[in-house]
């Protein structure tokens, strides 16, 4: 009886969860796809004479401006577009690229395989911002180049997750089934066993995403990511922290984006995480 | 490994351009035939192989060279910046560690009812934290504001207080939900059970039985976190300019001062894999089932 009730109560909680999350990345995601409709200056129009106006002083500047008067709310939307792009870019890049190594190497086995996890022991003993300000300082900061090194960084995850998975399931009857009769590798890899382990791979995607935003925006903050010229949410941040005494709007609204964005995929993350696995295996 | 990193970034390091021109740069006229006498000075006109064969001569008996900006020895900056950040990853692994066993407790033992909900929320919202806008809102809110604690630099204790905060409560957010699940699947177990039957007090059951069979997988996650965490103090170290590897690393890179770069790298790497191997002398100290192997 108490046990239902409970089940009951933490099901509404993960509803609540998925509202919210739907909510956050789908509010944030929209406002940044018609960010150009809009804001059609870009945000990058100067209003000298309103120089770091306060939020809601003046009319048309609900967030307030930064030191060149520029408007706050118009670059924090127009700003999205590329912590977005890069956490939903390279994700996808690391999943294509981790699924293939993962799946190759857990049912081949052999020197693939040994290669793919040496390389990610290797990983697990670099911190990733001490290799990504290397590697910035050789091949130049701005967007391509950071999706490339958030790629090249993160897709052994995923490699790890697959050859995991693939290595339970490939002696399973139906993959058995399917060599019997002579179905081809390639279509065991990818309609065999891909549909089976995906699930966790979505999982750890979203978080990906999350978590590539936040790499982003930190790589950004210390002037190795994008351009500073673009409006971007680490951009503004290192701009505003300047300005901390005297205009706390310029350096708060800017991180706030970040973190609900990243709150509305965590919470998207976790409520897909227990619909998938209800036994709770993998929640961590 | 270690061979396999530092190869790696030493690699990448070279491609990044001359740190003789760096150097020069505001020394007036310069010709070609003094950049050429600086780079042999500094050993850049040997092949790049020559040059690492020479740094992991050095590395063995302790030596990474000289930095190109004023010729300290590299061991000399390193030591000295190499406190102030296992400080700070220390003070806010405990930190962390001190919050979240309770709190991740208190989580499973209420699972779904509403103590568990609202820790659940909190771990949720510090893991979207950036760190280093979390950073900036306390400088903000307890410098700036209510002028408590001095805002950037390293004297006494006081300025100590923000940067372990910072990456303790980030760090605690995560331990919290190590915590629930680890000890969700401990309090499952039979000998909970017996430990209950006996009449035990719910804390002793707690944190005497559980928490102690909870601490091989909490343990190993924490030592896995160790470079994450030392990857986060490098970004927080810039926003408290905080004299630690993480500034020496940044500044190394902007000069383009490879012994530096190179021998950060190389400590936070071996500090990472010693760590690790920590974890695994440490399952023998809280496990007597594994001492007996």
């Amino acid at each position: 009886m108490t046990a239902a009730i409970k089940t009951d109560k933490l099901k509404r909680f993960k509803n609540l969860e998925f509202i919210l999350g739907v909510l956050l990345v789908g509010g944030i995601g929209l406002a940044v796809i018609f960010s150009g409709w809009l804001f059609p200056g870009g945000g990058s129009e100067l209003n000298l004479a309103y120089r770091l106006t306060p939020p809601l002083a003046e009319p048309g500047f609900p967030l307030g401006t930064d030191p060149l008067g520029r408007d706050v709310l118009a670059r924090v939307i127009i700003g999205g577009e590329i912590s977005l792009k890069v956490g939903v870019y390279s994700a996808l890049g690391a999943v294509v690229i981790g699924i293939i190594m993962g799946l190759v190497s857990g049912y081949y086995g052999g020197f693939l395989d040994m290669i793919v996890m040496r390389f990610a022991d290797v990983q697990l003993a670099l911190p990733f911002i001490l290799l990504a300000i290397t590697f910035i300082a050789v091949i130049g900061g701005g967007l391509t180049n950071m999706i490339i090194l958030l790629i090249i960084s993160q897709w052994v995850q995923y490699a790890r997750l697959v050859r995991g998975s693939v290595l339970s399931l490939r002696d399973r009857e139906f993959i058995l089934a399917a060599k019997a009769i002579g179905v081809k590798d390639i279509r065991i890899l990818f309609q065999h066993l891909l549909p089976n382990l995906i699930g966790p791979v979505i999982v750890l995607m979203t978080l990906n995403v999350a978590n590539n935003i936040l790499l982003e925006s930190s790589l950004t903050f210390l002037g190795l990511g994008v351009d500073p010229v673009i409006p971007s949410w680490g951009g503004m941040l290192a701009e505003g922290r300047t300005y901390l005494q005297t205009a706390w709007w310029v350096s708060v609204f800017p991180g706030l984006a970040i973190l609900l964005t990243v709150l509305g995929l965590n919470l998207l993350g976790d409520w897909l995480r227990d619909a998938l696995d209800p036994t709770g295996r993998t929640s961590l | 490994m270690v061979i396999a990193v530092t190869l790696i970034v030493s690699f990448a390091i070279r491609l990044t351009g001359d740190p003789a021109v760096m150097l020069a740069q505001g020394a007036g006229s310069i010709t070609e035939a003094d950049l050429d006498r600086i780079r042999e000075a500094l050993g850049l006109n040997q092949s790049f192989l020559t040059q690492y064969i020479g740094f992991l001569r050095g590395l063995v008996v302790g030596d990474f060279g000289r930095s190109f900006m004023g010729g300290t020895p590299v061991s000399d900056l390193i030591c000295r910046a190499l406190p102030a950040t296992l400080a700070l990853a220390f003070a806010s692994l405990f930190v962390s560690i001190v919050v979240s066993i309770p709190l991740g407790i208190k989580a499973a033992v209420s699972r779904g009812r509403w103590p568990d909900q609202m820790i659940r929320i909190f771990s949720l919202i510090g893991l979207s934290f950036p760190n280093f806008w979390l950073a900036i809102m306390l400088v903000l809110l307890l410098s700036i504001t209510f002028n408590l604690l001095p805002p950037s630099g390293m004297e006494g204790f006081s300025s100590f207080i923000m940067p372990a905060a910072t990456m303790g409560i980030i760090l605690t957010a995560t331990n919290v939900r190590l915590v629930r699940t680890t000890m969700l699947d401990t309090l499952r177990s039979q000998y909970i059970m017996v430990a209950r039957a006996k009449g035990l007090s719910n804390t002793v059951v707690l944190y005497k039985h559980a928490l102690r069979n909870c601490s091989i997988p909490l343990i190993t996650y924490f030592g896995l976190q160790f470079g994450g965490l030392l990857g986060g103090i490098v970004v927080v170290e810039r926003v408290f300019n905080w004299p630690g590897l993480g500034t020496l690393a940044f500044e190394a890179v902007s000069a383009r001062d490879y012994p530096v770069l190179q021998g950060v790298i190389t400590v936070l790497s071996l500090m990472i894999i010693s760590i690790n191997l920590i974890v695994d002398i440490a399952y023998g100290l809280v496990d007597p089932r594994v001492r007996k192997e």
